[in-house]
């Protein structure tokens, strides 16, 4: 084995372990990309879990005007929608409102609800202590359904902000929680 | 292509014999090239790989151009004539796969086949097994990609750009033989830029600094870095749309926690160091021809080198100046705009360095240097319109409409097509051993350059009006413009006949040509007979 | 080919048949902040135009007179560090006079006021839906251009492919803020007029906004590829005064609430076979015709036939459940939001019937009501 070989192989040993990292990088960007939402605000994605309320002070001298917008997936039998369209609210406060949902289907279906702040720079101070979007929904059929959401505006919103607008979207996960057969074409064997 | 002659080869191989043995891995190719297929199929040599890349690339540009076509018959006015909308889709998707992964990489990979080990000394690709694999893996991988176009709900339709959801939950089935496709042009390029990466560094011959190595061999090395980097992400980007597609995870479906918009993320993380892939060999191509007919040397070789290193970091930091409307705060938006303009910088260099070069040479206007000029005029309108783009207020003026189109077909056709077109004319001689047809090779030039702007120049007014890109049909006041366009099209679709017809000519035989048929033209591949013997530089010679 | 070359002889010798002339360079808009972008524009472009006189005059110069066939002899010169530093720096310094009109104009997009009107706008394949938020109102707007213009049958009008059922009204002088989102996959909303294009994503919502100040019909189209019939979905505002719009969105109002009131009796209707096919047919050829075809045949391999279909001659509750929820995986959407449950009934009697579909029964609205998900 002469020199040069021994060189090759090293360098591609560096150069395929190069691909293969890069290749997890892709993967990698995942998670990195969430935390670039968080940071910058992407898509307006807010936190997935409660927080908790610890402001003492109240910025009784700021309103800000809050926004409530439901939106549900095309095609489930679904009611959706929030109590008030529009709260203001001061800075620091802790707000209860609530969504309304009702199952008009006649099954037992289970939804998920995915919130969307906009402006999205918003989302970093809107910090929910209970939200029905932390978990799954399951809504027996013909049946109506709280939602309850208790939020509060963080001091720290920058100036700029006056309006924030917080938008649902209901999705119907029940087939890919319990797992059943896809009703698609592929699944039911079925041209129409 | 190469039709390597016995006698020269005979000599060098008998008197460089040993030299052979020690310089490199025993390919197995000490041998006179067997007859026959097996000789291309089995090949391990760069000269043979390098003309089968070429080749190949040459195919899918008429394949690809032949799609091209059947948008601008489409369009030529407007009202559904010839295709369905979903068929119009899925030819411009192929056509820009096919353009991208299929015509102008590999026209590359091959330049970098041929031109490499002759420009650095040595005696072939430093890894021949694998440069064979590399490319015999990638006609399968059109194959399978064309193949989709036939199946039961056509090929794939949602743009090369492929977004989610379109391509995952509103895609057809093709769209796992599209993956596929994807996953083994990938590994193609890697390897092939291993392949060059390994070469370059271990088999330059004594003397060749890498201050010394030709600009092409520079911009070849960097662009293979960004192959290494980017290739993988973009594996990683279809892997992800595969499995949301066909196995239930959920990373592009807001229902299930995902982000539509990471997708394009990701794939602008691999798509735009990807555009300087399709761009910096042309740079190295043009670095090479401008002085060899301007008579004189190119102006600021290291300027050049530092330019190229430069644009290669800053395409890593750019990506979401495809994404300006996907809806970013401010100080992203602010950011991107930025870096984008920071291009333009080192582009600059370039481009004042090959205006430079020509000032008070002394010039001469042959096919290479004809396309070579047209490469830079024709790029840097390109070039300017790339910055109109990077304004973010006006990018959502002009996002997504012709004018985009318009911009990288600028930067793609007149830019790394025609650098291809300069390269072929160049070196030509050198492969083939035959001088070609001055006057075919002329009258290509000038059908294409005229047809060319025809078909491009356009589309400025069109984007600018307000015509979206990919639709089958349009308003009638975009009617005029686009029967232009479409003439424009068509002619520079034929003009490309002219440039087969001169290949397969010149292949076959003609005057005789000298090892240095250009008179000013310098680099270690004009020191061996022409055409180039079938072991470059068995001993490697001394640069000085 | 034959045709292409058709095509091409014909262009050649039939002078141009479309008068309409097209304007070369982007819009000005009605919007403060369109002006603004037409402007920044038009600068950049200048600034481009001058760098290219230049660059390129030097490079004519050296190609005119630095020719080996006039005898020129090359220089030696090459490498100038100062020349270098030059035209790296001031590159930089015209980037620098492009950055801030780009800057200021970006930052006078972001807008913090308070807006006068919301609206949500919601993409989906191939229309688009706007809802007034917080006013109750609330409709689709479909490419209204028909199909035998499309299919070259008929003479194509001024406003080809880019006129809708039902315009976008919007009030001058006050702020409009947008809120896009998409029911499918991603689409793009482009009003030219307004320098206003925002993707319409999927499960997130996006905002932009305007402020319109001379009325007027301002026409627009989808930019983001979103499948098939993506260069068929366009945008038509229609600007009004303030009272105007006040008193169009009261109207509007009062029209829903009655068509609410009218859809609710028609399910306990009984219409004859007769009117729901003469009814069904023309919802189908407004609706479902461009993916099925009139003939009911679809595109094989992408759009099924209709005719002879298993589901069509089926039963009716599964026919019904696909036209309402669509087909999950496929281009079919769920028609059950657009139309009313008499349009579904009608035109599932009209696909039962026609083409040599005799199943022979008649679907009601209220058999449409009871089908669900």
């Amino acid at each position: 084995m002469t020199a040069s070989t021994q060189s090759n192989k090293k360098l591609i040993t560096y150069l395929v372990l190069g691909c293969l990292g890069m290749f997890g990088f892709g993967f990698a960007l995942v998670p990195l990309y969430d935390i670039m939402c968080d940071t910058l605000g992407i898509n307006g994605k807010t936190a997935t879990t409660a927080q908790a309320y610890d402001q003492q002070v109240i910025n009784k001298s700021r309103t800000i005007r809050i926004e409530f917008m439901a939106h549900i997936q095309p095609g489930m039998k679904w009611d959706f929608g929030p109590t008030t369209n529009v709260l203001e609210v001061h800075p620091g406060e802790l707000v209860k409102t609530a969504f309304v949902a009702k199952n008009n289907a006649s099954k037992r279906m289970i939804a998920q609800a995915i919130p969307s702040i906009s402006p999205g720079l918003g989302a970093k101070y809107f910090h929910k202590t209970e939200c029905f979007c932390f978990q799954q929904q399951p809504v027996d059929g013909q049946s109506p359904a709280d939602f309850p959401l208790v939020f509060f505006v963080d001091p720290q919103l920058p100036k700029d902000i006056h309006t924030l607008t917080l938008s649902y979207t209901l999705y119907d996960i029940t087939e890919k929680t319990l797992g059943e057969a896809l009703t698609g074409p592929q699944a039911q064997g079925v041209t129409p | 292509m190469t039709t390597a002659n016995p006698q020269t080869n005979e000599t060098v191989e008998t008197i460089h014999e040993e030299t052979v043995e020690t310089n490199h891995d025993d390919h197995g190719h000490h041998e006179q090239p067997p007859k026959g297929i097996m000789r291309w199929i089995l090949t391990t040599n760069h000269k043979d790989i390098g003309t089968l890349y070429l080749w190949f690339s040459l195919t899918m540009f008429f394949i690809g151009g032949a799609m091209a076509m059947v948008i601008r018959a489409e369009l030529f006015e407007p009202g559904l004539q010839l295709v369905e909308p979903h068929f119009f889709n899925q030819m411009t998707t192929v056509h820009g796969l096919i353009m991208v992964f299929g015509a102008v990489m590999p026209a590359f990979t091959g330049l970098a086949n041929w031109l490499v080990p002759m420009m650095i000394g040595a005696p072939d690709m430093a890894l021949p097994r694998m440069n064979n694999w590399s490319f015999w893996i990638l006609p399968f991988a059109f194959l399978i990609l064309l193949s989709s176009l036939f199946m039961e709900g056509g090929g794939p339709d949602f743009g090369w750009t492929f977004y989610a959801p379109l391509s995952t939950k509103y895609s057809g089935d093709s769209t796992a033989l599209f993956v596929f496709a994807i996953h083994i042009m990938g590994i193609s390029s890697i390897m092939g830029a291993i392949n060059v990466i390994v070469t370059i560094f271990n088999l330059r011959a004594p003397g060749m600094t890498w201050m010394k190595m030709p600009l092409f061999v520079w911009t070849w090395l960097v662009t293979a870095f960004l192959l290494i980097a980017v290739m993988p992400v973009l594996a990683g980007a279809v892997t992800m749309v595969l499995t949301d597609k066909f196995f239930g995870t959920s990373f592009f479906d807001a229902a299930g926690g995902g982000d539509p918009v990471m997708f394009q993320h990701i794939f602008w993380f691999f798509g735009h160091p990807e555009v300087y892939i399709m761009i910096l060999p042309a740079f190295g191509i043009v670095s090479a021809i401008i002085p060899a007919f301007s008579r004189k040397k190119l102006f600021g070789y290291s300027s050049m080198v530092y330019a190229v290193a430069s644009i290669a970091i800053l395409s890593f930091v750019v990506w979401a100046h495809h994404m300006f409307t996907t809806g970013m705060p401010k100080v992203a938006l602010l950011f991107f705009m930025y870096c984008t303009m920071l291009i333009a910088v080192p582009t600059g260099v370039k481009v004042f360095n090959w205006v430079a070069t020509m000032w008070k040479g002394s010039l001469s206007f042959e096919p290479p240097m004809l396309f070579a000029v047209a490469f830079v005029v024709l790029f840097t309108i390109g070039g300017f319109s790339g910055l109109m783009l990077a304004m973010t207020p006006a990018d959502f003026q002009y996002h997504d409409t012709y004018f985009v189109v318009a911009h990288f077909h600028y930067v793609l056709v007149t830019g790394a097509i025609f650098s291809i077109m300069a390269a072929a004319y160049y070196w030509l001689p050198k492969w083939t051993g035959h001088m070609y047809s001055m006057t075919l090779a002329k009258w290509h030039f000038w059908c294409s350059v005229i047809s060319v702007n025809v078909l491009f120049f356009p589309m400025h007014f069109l984007g600018l009006a307000g015509m979206p890109r990919r639709i089958p049909d349009y308003n009638i006041q975009f009617a005029n413009v686009n029967e232009i366009v479409s003439i424009g099209g068509f002619a520079f679709g034929l003009s490309q006949l002219l440039f087969l017809a001169l290949v397969i000519k010149c292949c076959r035989g003609g005057e005789k040509a000298p090892a240095k048929p250009w008179d000013g033209a310098e680099g270690l591949e004009w020191e061996i007979p022409s055409p180039a013997p079938y072991h470059s530089f068995t001993t490697p010679p001394e640069v000085k | 080919m034959k045709r292409v070359l058709y095509c091409l002889l014909a262009a050649l010798m039939v002078p141009p048949v479309w008068a309409e002339s097209m304007r070369l360079n982007m819009t000005q808009g009605v919007t403060g902040i369109s002006q603004e972008v037409y402007h920044l524009h038009m600068t950049i472009f200048y600034i481009c135009c001058v760098i290219g006189v230049i660059v390129f005059g030097v490079m004519l110069y050296a190609i005119v007179k630095h020719r080996k066939s006039k005898g020129a002899v090359a220089a030696n010169f090459h490498e100038s560090t100062k020349v270098e530093i030059l035209w790296t720096l001031i590159p930089f310094v015209i980037l620098i006079a492009m950055a801030i009109p780009a800057t200021k104009t970006l930052l006078a997009m972001e807008d913090p006021s308070n807006s006068d009107l919301t609206i949500k706008i919601t993409g989906s394949q191939w229309k688009w839906h706007y809802d007034y938020f917080d006013k109750g109102v609330g409709f689709y707007s479909v490419l209204a251009t028909p199909r035998d213009q499309i299919e070259n049958k008929q003479a194509k009008q001024e406003h080809y492919l880019l006129e809708v059922d039902k315009p976008l009204v919007l009030p001058t002088d006050r702020k409009i803020r947008f809120l896009m989102t998409s029911d499918d996959v991603i689409h793009s909303w482009w009003m030219p007029a307004f320098a206003v294009k925002k993707d319409a994503i999927p499960g997130f919502i996006n905002e932009a906004w305007a402020r319109i100040d001379k009325p007027g019909t301002y026409r627009g189209q989808c930019t983001e590829l979103c499948g098939k019939d993506h260069g068929f979905m366009p945008i038509v505002v229609k600007a009004v005064e303030g009272p105007e719009f006040d008193t169009w969105l009261a109207s509007q109002k009062q029209a829903q609430l009655d068509a609410a009131a009218k859809a609710k009796a028609a399910l306990s209707k009984t219409l004859t076979k007769d009117e729901l096919y003469q009814k069904g047919e023309k919802v189908f050829l407004a609706h479902c015709a461009a993916c099925h075809q009139p003939t009911g045949l679809g595109i094989p391999g992408v759009f099924p036939a209709l005719k002879g279909a298993e589901i069509v001659l089926g039963p009716a509750e599964k026919h019904i459940h696909i036209v309402k929820f669509g087909w999950p995986g496929s281009a079919m959407p769920a028609f059950g939001k657009q139309l009313t449950a008499e349009e579904i009934a009608a035109v599932v009697t009209y696909e039962r019937n026609a083409w040599g579909n005799n199943v022979g029964d008649a679907v009601q609205a209220a058999d449409v009501d009871k089908v669900e998900k």
